[in-house]
């Protein structure tokens, strides 16, 4: 029986190495080819470099829009997600803690907005956008970001539920104003939504794609995904610095998905089991 | 300043509601209602002078020209891939949630291509296909398995696989991660009683642990469709939907930004949604189906 066990547990790590492999094989080959010559590049691609040069990444960082790219993604993040949360848990808090005619209704169009793919009615969205003077600026994926995902809405909705509501009576009773209760009783409670709701936003903002190409082609512009689309497009650069430039991009997110592994795991979890 | 409650009520309702709707009218609601009366129409998406409206003409293009269920026969390969990548993040879901040393460690490098930007993976694996310099081709001929070399993304017999398996690269740890939260809720007990009954690990995975996650695998397969139906990023940065690789997605956007025929973008968007819906309601109703059964 135990060695059976045992066998079977060889077979699991068998079975786990392989998947690894798959998953750090295109790493591993970026990883190495950002630190290659040229020449090195191309007459050997899977060895380790002989010698590990950094100049790639200097060409990466100066001519593909790097830190531009980092700076417009950085801040449409900042703005889109604290909207995310304002406006998630405000309206949670409306239609969560009282009653009123055409709840159901608001209710409803969100559940019903959750399910229709925003990247279908782009067609339209787009003189939507040019009709608002948003186009080329960053007002269009902010509004986009805002108004299109309603995934925050269900998270809240769904959260606020659980808060007991003699919380809110006990504030009443002490004479506290409705958003005085809002600001130090319910949001605060609804902490591990927030988190739900940062972590989800920020992957799906972050590498968003079709939004900034289609409405921000301004190259001051430009957000880490249509920065390096441009970088590789037309002008293509070399490979290795193509390696280089993928590799810098990479980093934070390894770097933040290693120190907030937890939070990741579990607001990725509650996000898809609630929507 | 002390206003009574059912004011304060009224003011909080309007208030916190008011920005939160007019965003929600307007960026999902108003396209989706003038998306359906474009799609009659053969605007140019230029000023609304040009736009006559057509009746079902665009809707008659669409299901006429053969083109289009051609091009939506490229979004079935991710649908493989995708039911594929369910099935293995399923498996390695299993395997991570049993008592084994260092599973937290599989379970971080699994998830990892998911955090990671997707634009940045399609082009990492453009280097990774590129037919002489690329490192897949490369690691072929280093194994001795250099007759297997291909041209991955230029041969059109294979290249819709590769971009499907760059798709299951991206997201296969995140359906893991899900099952595994699934999984962690299901009681040990019933697994004990399992074993103390006879059953072996292959009955308690079909009889005890398939059940209990059967909603989670529901919302995977629908989500698994509607991606597939969506595809777009991928195929858009590595191809440009050269080789007979374009998308459902991709044609409806190059139609309309490309060639500016709005009204016919428009129904082939209408179209697209139809089969999403379609997509989601099937789920909701097996979810209802399934609840008023428990």
């Amino acid at each position: 029986m135990k060695a059976k066990q045992a066998f079977f547990d060889f077979l699991k790590y068998v079975v786990l190495l392989i998947g690894s492999f798959v998953v750090f094989f295109p790493l591993y080959s970026v990883f190495v080819g950002a630190f290659k010559t040229r020449q090195e590049f191309y007459t050997n691609r899977l060895s380790l470099p002989s010698t590990w040069n950094f100049e790639n990444f200097q060409i990466a960082w100066e001519k593909g829009d790097l830190a531009l790219g980092l700076g417009n993604t950085l801040f449409i993040l900042v703005v889109a997600i604290v909207g995310n949360v304002l406006i998630g848990s405000m309206s949670a808090y409306a239609l969560g803690r009282f009653d009123f005619k055409g709840r159901n209704l608001i209710i409803g169009s969100y559940l019903v907005a959750a399910v229709i793919p925003l990247i279908t009615t782009q067609v339209v969205t787009y003189s939507v956008i040019k009709a608002l003077g948003l186009y080329n600026t960053y007002g269009a994926p902010i509004a986009l970001y805002l108004g299109a995902d309603v995934i925050q809405l269900t998270i809240y909705l769904q959260f606020i539920r659980n808060i007991p509501y003699e919380l809110d009576e006990a504030a009443m009773m002490e004479g506290a104003s409705l958003f005085k209760i809002f600001r130090s009783v319910i949001f605060p409670l609804l902490g591990p939504a927030t988190a739900t709701v940062v972590i989800l936003k920020f992957i799906t903002i972050y590498n968003d794609f079709y939004v900034p190409y289609l409405y921000m082609p301004d190259r001051g512009l430009r957000t880490v995904a249509t920065a390096i689309q441009s970088f590789v497009g037309p002008n293509a650069a070399h490979m290795e610095v193509i390696s280089a430039y993928i590799l810098l991009i990479f980093v934070p997110t390894i770097a933040m998905f290693l120190f907030m592994q937890r939070f990741i795991f579990s607001g990725v979890t509650s996000g898809a089991v609630k929507s | 300043m002390n206003l009574s409650y059912k004011t304060q009520r009224i003011i909080v309702i309007t208030t916190f509601l008011a920005l939160p709707l007019i965003l929600l009218l307007l960026f999902t609601y108003y396209p989706s209602v003038m998306l359906v009366w474009y799609s009659f129409t053969d605007w140019d998406g230029f000023g609304f002078k040009n736009m006559h409206f057509v009746g079902l003409k665009n809707y008659k293009e669409i299901f006429t020209n053969p083109e289009y269920f051609r091009i939506l026969r490229n979004n079935l390969y991710y649908f493989i891939g995708g039911l594929v990548q369910t099935a293995l993040a399923l498996f390695f879901a299993v395997i991570l949630n049993s008592k084994l040393k260092g599973r937290n460690v599989f379970r971080v490098i699994l998830f990892l291509p998911y955090i990671l930007h997707q634009v940045a993976i399609a082009i990492m694996f453009q280097t990774v296909y590129h037919t002489s310099y690329g490192s897949l081709n490369n690691l072929l001929e280093a194994i001795g398995l250099g007759a297997w070399k291909q041209q991955w993304l230029g041969n059109p017999a294979i290249n819709d696989w590769a971009l499907a398996f760059v798709s299951l690269w991206m997201y296969m740890g995140y359906n893991m991660v899900i099952f595994i939260g699934a999984l962690q809720s299901i009681s040990e007990d019933l697994y004990e009683a399992a074993r103390i009954d006879g059953a072996n690990a292959w009955q308690s995975f079909w009889r005890i642990t398939l059940p209990s996650i059967k909603s989670v695998v529901e919302l995977m397969l629908i989500l698994t469709l509607s991606g597939a139906l969506q595809a777009f990023t991928v195929p858009y940065i590595m191809t440009l939907g050269a080789n007979d690789t374009s998308t459902f997605l991709m044609k409806t956007l190059d139609v309309a930004f490309k060639f500016n025929q709005f009204g016919l973008a428009s129904a082939l968007a209408v179209v697209l949604l139809m089969m999403v819906a379609v997509v989601v309601l099937i789920q909701r109703l097996m979810l209802r189906e399934g609840g008023s059964r428990a």
